[in-house]
């Protein structure tokens, strides 16, 4: 280093930043950037046989991917996601507010339980699902079992709970919502009390300040939340693959097709950039938003 | 094919395995080949003896490893071998690896045993005089069904590809290119001449029956029969042959229209790490006791003349293992065609999806 006796900042010597700065850059690049940019190449190749696939700078699998039936698919996955997240969300919100009120060592145990989920395998979870969902699984049995209970009923028919796109939506919620409730939960646990006593002891009562006062103030954490939600809802493939219908094709499905039976990386990778190209989109918009509220804050 | 629920789990738990393995070392054996072999194989496709068996003979530690279908063999293999010593290839992918050089030749004097092979399965089309590949097992596609809940015999594809007699119970093969093939074949064509304007009919057919569909398996079709879940499923005679051992109203038929039948072989990738043991791995499978124990154990029919003369009559003479009739005359072996092609049958698989 070539500091001498001089005080320095860490960001101002060059090898501090070098040895603090240059793995995770690697890592990045390495790990990130260059694989994605193989994809996008691929985007603009062209299938020569089974196996070869000359980038030509075509634009001929974005156009397909642009046809109205994949258009179609898009919008059906989106819906899914916008679905999801809403649900998450309506959930989310009392939870993380529990959380971050709740007495320091309820708080651990509680955050505890929304991560547990983590870690498992979320294939494992799907396939739990499955078993508590199934014409034959825990659900309808324990109903079987309490209707078996009541003379004088007809035969129990199953609830449908599995293999349609209300399965679909049950799973998607299942592994999302510690994506709603941890970003809420910051928010939430920054807040200012003092404000919401304010606006209780002004007579506000608990929808009006939650509305007014709670919501505005955690914009920032709520929009983290229902963009960290709603991306990976979006791109979600297990869940329509394991719980889904015959009408639950999502367009991760579609993606994963390309890559496996279709053998046509080209049309996949420019599908997998078209989601890609909406997740910039959806980053974008949330910095545009915290940084006209945090001028806003600036400014009041 | 032969596959259970629970098979992606068992492919990462392998696959995580084998990379574990990766940091132990192995002694060489006499050909100067270190002690061990990589299998990627089916599911549920060899007996419980078979791999220690093969250590027990050579000393070489065997690591299975796992695939659901073709297409992700194929998506594994086609960015280069990651190791695999013996591959289990469906004779359409046999030519597919073979024409994208991803195919290793067999040398045949290092397998003695082919000589086991039944003769009507060692010149055929896909793979004429043997050069890629030597069979492991035959399988037909097929209806399996719950006999309490359906009426007689369901000896048409019409009850699953366009009928609503059994509305909502019916389960079909996620593989759109084998739904399209069984779709032609109802229609009266055959397998492998899929023209555009058949491809389309049946597609239309695919979507106007979609709605008494209740769902598409990945290949796990006879535990969802098994489970109750659907009372009719498309699946291959073997899966279905062993869940029947389990419950007696199962059932299976080759519909009369004809279906189309497979041959699982075994095959040595392109830049196999270690072809000798890889050679004597598949001479080791060929012998017919080896061979016993798997058609035993996975309860497909073999192609494997030395190993059916020792397989029991309940065996030889069943009837799902072993479909007889006519419909066996107008079944067909499923073909390569063309890139062209498999992009044409995954749009209207897409197209009926999202219908």
């Amino acid at each position: 280093m070539s500091g001498g006796h001089q005080e320095q900042r860490p960001g101002q010597a060059p090898g501090v930043f070098a040895a603090v700065g240059l793995p995770p850059i690697v890592w990045l690049a390495a790990l990130f950037i260059a694989p994605l940019a193989v994809i996008w190449a691929y985007s603009f190749g062209e299938n020569r046989t089974l196996v070869d696939i000359a980038i030509t700078g075509n634009w001929g699998s974005y156009a397909r991917a642009l046809k109205p039936l994949y258009l179609a698919i898009l919008l059906k996955s989106l819906g899914f996601a916008a679905l999801t997240t809403l649900i998450c969300f309506i959930l989310g919100l009392p939870v993380a507010l529990a959380i971050s009120f709740a007495s320091p060592r309820v708080k651990l145990l509680l955050l505890l339980a929304v991560m547990l989920p983590f870690w498992t395998n979320l294939l494992i979870r799907t396939y739990a699902l499955m078993a508590i969902l199934r014409t034959e699984g825990l659900i309808n049995s324990a109903l079987g079992g309490l209707w078996g209970l009541v003379p004088g009923l007809p035969p129990f028919e199953p609830l449908p709970l599995i293999n349609n796109n209300f399965a679909v939506v049950v799973g998607l919620v299942y592994v999302h919502l510690p994506f709603m409730v941890l970003p809420l939960y910051a928010a939430l646990d920054r807040l200012d009390r003092s404000l919401i006593e304010a606006s209780l002891d002004l007579g506000a009562g608990h929808l009006a300040t939650l509305w007014r006062v709670v919501v505005p103030m955690a914009l920032p954490g709520i929009i983290s939340g229902i963009i960290i939600t709603f991306i990976p809802a979006l791109g979600a493939y297990l869940a329509p693959d394991l719980l889904g219908g015959t009408n639950s094709q999502m367009i991760a499905n579609v993606i994963e097709r390309q890559f496996r039976s279709a053998n046509d990386w080209p049309f996949g990778a420019a599908l997998s950039f078209l989601l890609m190209y909406l997740t910039f989109a959806a980053l974008l918009l949330q910095s545009l938003i915290s940084r006209r509220s945090a001028a806003r804050e600036a400014r009041a | 094919m032969p596959d259970r629920l629970s098979r992606r789990s068992f492919g990462g738990l392998a696959v995580a395995l084998a990379l574990g393995g990766c940091a132990r070392s192995w002694p060489k054996g006499s050909n100067g080949e270190e002690q061990r072999l990589n299998f990627y194989n089916w599911d549920t496709y060899t007996a419980e003896s078979t791999l220690s068996g093969f250590q027990a003979a050579t000393g070489v530690e065997v690591a299975m490893s796992h695939y659901a279908n073709n297409d992700e063999l194929f998506a594994r293999l086609r960015a280069g071998n990651p190791g695999f010593d013996v591959i289990v290839p469906s004779n359409e992918f046999v030519t597919r690896l073979q024409i994208s050089d991803l195919l290793s030749p067999l040398d045949h004097a290092r397998i003695p045993n082919r000589a086991n092979i039944a003769p009507e399965f060692v010149n055929v089309p896909f793979d004429p005089g043997r050069r890629w590949s030597l069979p492991y097992t035959w399988l037909a596609l097929g209806i399996g069904y719950r006999k309490s809940r359906v009426d007689g015999v369901p000896d048409s594809w019409k009850y699953v590809l366009d009928s609503d007699l059994y509305s909502g119970r019916i389960g079909l093969l996620a593989e759109g290119d084998d739904l399209i093939r069984l779709g032609a074949k109802y229609l009266g064509h055959s397998l492998n001449a899929v023209t555009p304007a058949v491809m389309e009919e049946v597609t239309q057919m695919l979507i106007r029956q979609k709605r008494h569909v209740k769902l598409f398996h990945h290949d796990e079709g006879q535990d969802l029969l098994a489970a109750g879940e659907i009372d009719l499923v498309v699946e291959y005679n073997g899966d279905i042959a062993q869940v029947m051992a389990e419950d007696d109203d199962l059932a299976f038929v080759v519909p009369r229209e004809g279906t189309l039948f497979n041959s699982d072989s075994l095959c040595i990738p392109a830049g196999c790490p270690r072809p000798d043991n890889a050679h004597r791995f598949i001479n080791y499978l060929l012998d017919a006791q080896v061979g016993a124990d798997i058609a035993s154990a996975i309860r497909y029919p073999t192609p494997n003349a030395a190993v059916l003369a020792r397989m029991p009559a309940e065996y030889r003479d069943n009837p799902v293992i072993f479909p007889k009739g006519p419909a066996m005359a107008k079944s067909e072996y499923g073909r390569f065609q063309s890139i062209a092609h498999i992009r044409a049958v995954e749009e209207a698989i897409t197209r009926v999806m999202a219908a």
